[in-house]
């Protein structure tokens, strides 16, 4: 772990203004941004711990927890919300039977909401992973969990 | 690919070899990958294209382009096919060879895949007879169907960096701030700040050292115009960002792209790595003397990062938060150094501007608003998509003749500009023009291109309560009248939704309204109360039956509406039983109706949704 | 820099130097102006909003935070128009909503009226911090070790240790106690520790060897001797000894 760290600081020159960007790369090594990497960014740039804190807690990118295999994205933007995207939120919610940030005690599945992810002619959009699944509609939110099951 | 070119002459070379070997006799097939089609299933089909063009070796006869937004996302997949500028839409990976060999052999279009505005309707063959396109003027835009963003030398081919080379050799960079003043552009992020004279500002500005920063942190709900433009021809926003950092004296540039937007990250950061191949960017730019470095910064997943001191804040290191812009940024911004800091959009206007000049700019648009402005039309209108429209253009005119009117026979109630920072105007509204003025005048405003079509089966205050609720959880939290005064706005709607709304409410909200809109430490905060005032000056009537008579009109807000089975309308079909997530649906057997159990009811829709026979009625 | 210029505050004529902040030059004269997030030893914040007033440049008239805003020529200033005054008040309205139990927030809302929230009771919260970041910046700008932070975003904003740990850069020095203008800094002292709740740290305090009085904790002062190169032992007696 301390030589993935080591090496994404000095891929952004060991520039502390970059910070969200080394903050992305490691949370997109580790799927959350771990405690330990934490500690060693904070030596290694020489920066107070309360600034890696403030920066990890104040973007929403980034999980101090760990996620799940798969991240279920529910968009919300207005487009999506005008076609009922929150009742497709809560139709995943009462399946995966867990509430918006978290993660199902297999560690299946993250559920995350973003908003607006430019879909909208789509919309209502879900992205589980790199994939799309555009005009969503209650019925269709159990196959589309099941492509994803084990 | 050519290697670096050092005078503006090698430039002008390469690019007429290249126009050359792209007009050499062969037809063109774009095919959109836009994010906006991926979920149509646009990556198979341009993939199926691309390994059926290979395997029947007809590189020769056919150039393939896989190319960024075409805007009428609505019909994805698309596919335009030159010569003919056939437009064919809803692909499926199926009609890949067809489409293929009609367009070798040179026949007649096919008709099934054209565009038909309804079923049994004619058919329209071409793309610009369409009627979603034949009030646009896609000058900004239009450029996407022509070239693939992974490739400079099709930016090249159609003239690309000519602008820059006219800037850097003919041009001093005052005269360059005298011409983007005199066309009258005027910033497209949203503030409509001219132009030409934050330029001249920051030029002005004391300190060596200056920055130019691309706003690509399109953060309104719904709004992805910036992200069509930049992930389908991120060379023209580098473009004219070279052309403005010449004309500033800025050798640093920052592009600044949203985390959600990863095709745009992933297009902008090869656009430039391909430029300074061919030392476009870099030192000695086509040995004018003039250098520039460009660096990519992604966002963190926070829509007050669009604010432009967040923005700077977010590319020190530091959280996104606001600071006071008594100072303003031009003076001293990002390192407290001046800065100027435009949207993607405003930005791919400059070249066009330099090309064609400042006088047939300002001739497109409206007087005081010249050119045009893209535009994300969502929501419930039939054709959705990306629209490219002259400024001044009637509200009317984009949603019923480019957007082809209300989806379903539906009546049209409400569009929303601006995004959280705008407003709903009502139906009496849809002649006013859509410019910077007017729509302020209305009480919303242009924001970064978001509209979004609200029809009768939408509830203005759950729609207010939704923007609420998204700015709650963007806020940064710093001031207190809007960490506070947001919160309690939005409790105060969630309660009117939930029929504990109160008659004062409404004095409430106006007098949070007002205050927030004088101490707020920024504009997400000052900007908050727009849809609120807007949805209560238009839209009274909701509010009121919603606190008075505890019913919600549209039938959206749950406490206050009551699903049940029109006995006379079911026939014992049973489809809804199923799909019910609580079973509060019972079989009672074939023609005769289902009982719904209202104690288990949990209005989600699902039975509503599915019902063919229209037997279920929401109260 | 000693350019000086001229402006008016509630119709009285003034000089001041060119690039002081108008609370400051109000403050000067005895003019006074309420604040909450401002301290004189810490770089102005902007935060709570209650030092707006109207200023009028040239025909045009903004609500602004005094706390940031610079004196030019000719500026016109009103710090208690009826336009501040209702924004003050609904300031301390939203304020009290938040700590509807603290004594400092009542007491100030209490002076504008405001005697308790316009919004409904079962949403009062009784929080003490009004998230000012008084704390913070005077950890960071005056103590120098950045112990705390401001984490999360928007209504769950709060200073808080880093992890919600126990701050490990903290030196016990108790700045951010005397800072908060709230009392939300819980810190006090027993058998000879301070104990500073908030951020999850306590400290052993050093004992005169003079007087035998404990006086200040023995980590703040090893941080102090280390940083000024000054020699073991020289804290062993209190000042009042000395």
């Amino acid at each position: 772990m301390k030589d993935k760290v080591a090496s994404i600081i000095k891929k952004y020159g060991s520039d502390s203004s970059q910070m969200v960007s080394i903050l992305q790369d490691i949370q997109a090594e580790y799927n959350y941004l771990p405690r330990t990497a934490l500690d060693k960014l904070s030596k290694k740039l020489d920066i107070p711990q309360s600034h890696v804190y403030s920066m990890a807690t104040f973007f929403r990118a980034f999980s101090l927890k760990e996620r799940g295999k798969h991240i279920v994205n529910v968009c919300q933007g207005t487009a999506c919300h005008v076609r009922g995207a929150d009742l497709i939120l809560e139709s995943l919610e009462r399946q995966l039977g867990v509430e918006r940030g978290q993660t199902t005690a297999d560690r299946g599945f993250t559920l995350e909401t973003v908003n607006c992810m430019g879909c909208c002619a789509t919309g209502p959009v879900v992205k589980i992973d790199e994939e799309f699944f555009g005009h969503m509609t209650n019925d269709k939110v159990e196959p589309m969990l099941n492509k994803f099951k084990e | 690919m050519a290697s670096k070119l050092k005078t503006a002459k090698a430039l002008a070379a390469l690019q007429k070899k290249l126009a050359r070997e792209r007009d050499a006799g062969r037809c063109r097939i774009s095919i959109c990958n836009g994010t906006a089609c991926r979920p149509y299933g646009s990556n198979p089909v341009a993939e199926a294209f691309r390994a059926e063009i290979e395997k029947r070796g007809l590189a020769d006869q056919v150039e393939f382009k896989i190319t960024g937004c075409h805007g009428f996302c609505e019909r994805g997949p698309i596919a335009i096919v030159e010569p003919g500028n056939v437009f064919y839409q809803r692909i499926a990976v199926s009609d890949v060879p067809e489409i293929l060999d009609n367009t070798i052999q040179k026949k007649g279009p096919i008709e099934r895949l054209l565009f038909k505005q309804e079923a049994g309707e004619p058919a329209v063959g071409r793309q610009n007879d369409i009627p979603f396109y034949t009030k646009q003027q896609r000058i900004v835009l239009g450029n996407n169907v022509r070239i693939d963003p992974a490739s400079i030398e099709d930016y090249i081919a159609i003239g690309g960096y000519s602008a820059l080379s006219i800037a850097l050799f003919e041009l001093q960079p005052d005269r360059i701030i005298q011409i983007v003043k005199d066309s009258g552009l005027r910033g497209r992020g949203g503030g409509g700040f001219p132009t030409g004279t934050k330029w001249e500002t920051c030029r002005k500005a004391e300190g060596e050292i200056k920055y130019v920063i691309v706003n690509a942190d399109e953060g309104d709900p719904g709004a992805y115009a910036n992200e069509g433009l930049l992930t389908g021809n991120p060379h023209s926003v580098l473009e004219g960002l070279l052309i403005g950092a010449f004309a500033i004296g800025s050798h640093q540039g920052y592009i600044y792209v949203r985390n959600e937007y990863p095709l745009a990250l992933k297009n902008i950061t090869l656009a430039i790595e391909q430029a300074e191949a061919l030392g476009l960017i870099g030192v000695n730019i086509l040995g004018s003397g003039f250098d520039f470095s460009v660096r990519v910064n992604r966002g963190g997943g926070a829509f007050v990062c669009g604010e432009s001191t967040a923005l700077m804040a977010s590319l020190e290191g530091k959280t996104g938060e606001p600071r006071a812009k008594y100072i303003h940024t031009v003076e001293r911004g990002l390192w407290d150094r001046p800065s100027c800091l435009n949207n993607v959009e405003t930005w791919a206007n400059i070249p066009l501007i330099i090309n064609n000049g400042a006088e047939w700019f300002s001739r497109i648009g409206a007087p005081g608003n010249s050119g045009t402005k893209i535009f994300s039309l969502t929501g419930k209108v039939n054709n959705t998509g990306l629209v490219e429209v002259p400024m001044g253009i009637k509200l009317r005119d984009i949603i019923f003749d480019i957007g082809g009117g209300i989806r379903g026979g539906k009546k049209f109630k409400a569009v929303q500009t601006g995004g959280p920072s705008g407003g709903c105007l009502p139906e009496k509204l849809l002649d006013s023009p859509v410019d910077f003025d007017s729509l302020i005048k209305a009480g919303s405003m242009m924001g970064s291109g978001g509209m979004i079509v609200m029809d009768e089966d939408n509830c203005m205050v759950d729609t207010a309560r939704y923007f609420l609720t998204f700015l709650e959880e963007e806020s940064c939290g710093k001031c207190v009248p809007c960490r506070e005064g947001v919160k309690r706005m939005r409790q105060i709607l969630t309660d009117i939704t939930e029929g504990k709304g109160r008659e004062s409410d409404l004095d409430l909200l106006t007098e949070l309204s007002a205050h927030l809109k004088d101490s707020a430490l920024c504009a997400l905060g000052s900007s908050a109360p727009n849809p609120v005032l807007t949805t209560i000056q238009y839209f009274r009537d909701e509010y009121e039956a919603h606190i008075k008579d505890k019913k919600c009109p549209a039938g959206i807000c749950k406490a206050l509406i009551r699903f049940s089975i029109i006995d006379e309308k079911c026939p014992g079909c049973g489809r809804c039983v199923k799909p019910c997530p609580t079973q509060a649906i019972t079989f009672m057997g074939k023609k005769k109706p289902v009982i719904l159990d209202q104690s288990k009811c949990i209005k989600c829709r699902t039975c509503y949704d599915i019902c063919k026979m229209g037997a279920v009625s929401i109260e | 820099m000693s350019e000086l210029v001229n402006l008016t505050i509630n119709g009285n004529k003034y000089t001041a130097e060119k690039g002081s902040m108008v609370l400051q030059v109000a403050r000067d004269h005895g003019i006074k102006i309420p604040t909450l997030c401002n301290h004189e030893a810490i770089e102005p914040f902007g935060a709570c909003r209650l030092c707006i007033v109207e200023a009028t440049r040239e025909n045009r008239t903004r609500i602004v935070t005094s706390c940031l805003y610079p004196v030019e020529e000719g500026l016109v200033v009103q710090t208690d128009s009826p336009r501040i005054i209702r924004n003050r008040k609904m300031l301390l309205d939203l304020l009290l909503a938040r700590c509807s139990e603290n004594k400092v927030i009542k007491e100030l809302a209490a002076e504008y009226g405001v005697d308790k929230p316009s919004f409904r009771e079962e949403y009062w919260e009784k929080h003490d911090c009004i998230v000012c970041g008084l704390c913070v910046r005077a950890c960071e700008q005056v103590v120098g070790v950045s112990a705390i932070s401001l984490v999360n975003r928007g209504v769950s904003k709060e200073p808080k240790p880093p992890f919600l740990e126990k701050a490990k850069a903290c030196i016990g020095c108790g700045s951010c106690y005397y800072v908060c203008p709230t009392g939300a800094v819980k810190m006090e002292e027993k058998n000879g520790v301070r104990y500073i709740y908030n951020w999850k740290v306590e400290f052993k305090l050093k004992k005169c060897a003079k007087c035998g009085m404990y006086w200040a904790p023995e980590a703040q002062l090893e941080y102090i001797r280390k940083k000024w190169n000054l020699e073991p032992g020289f804290f062993d007696i209190c000042p009042n000894c000395r």
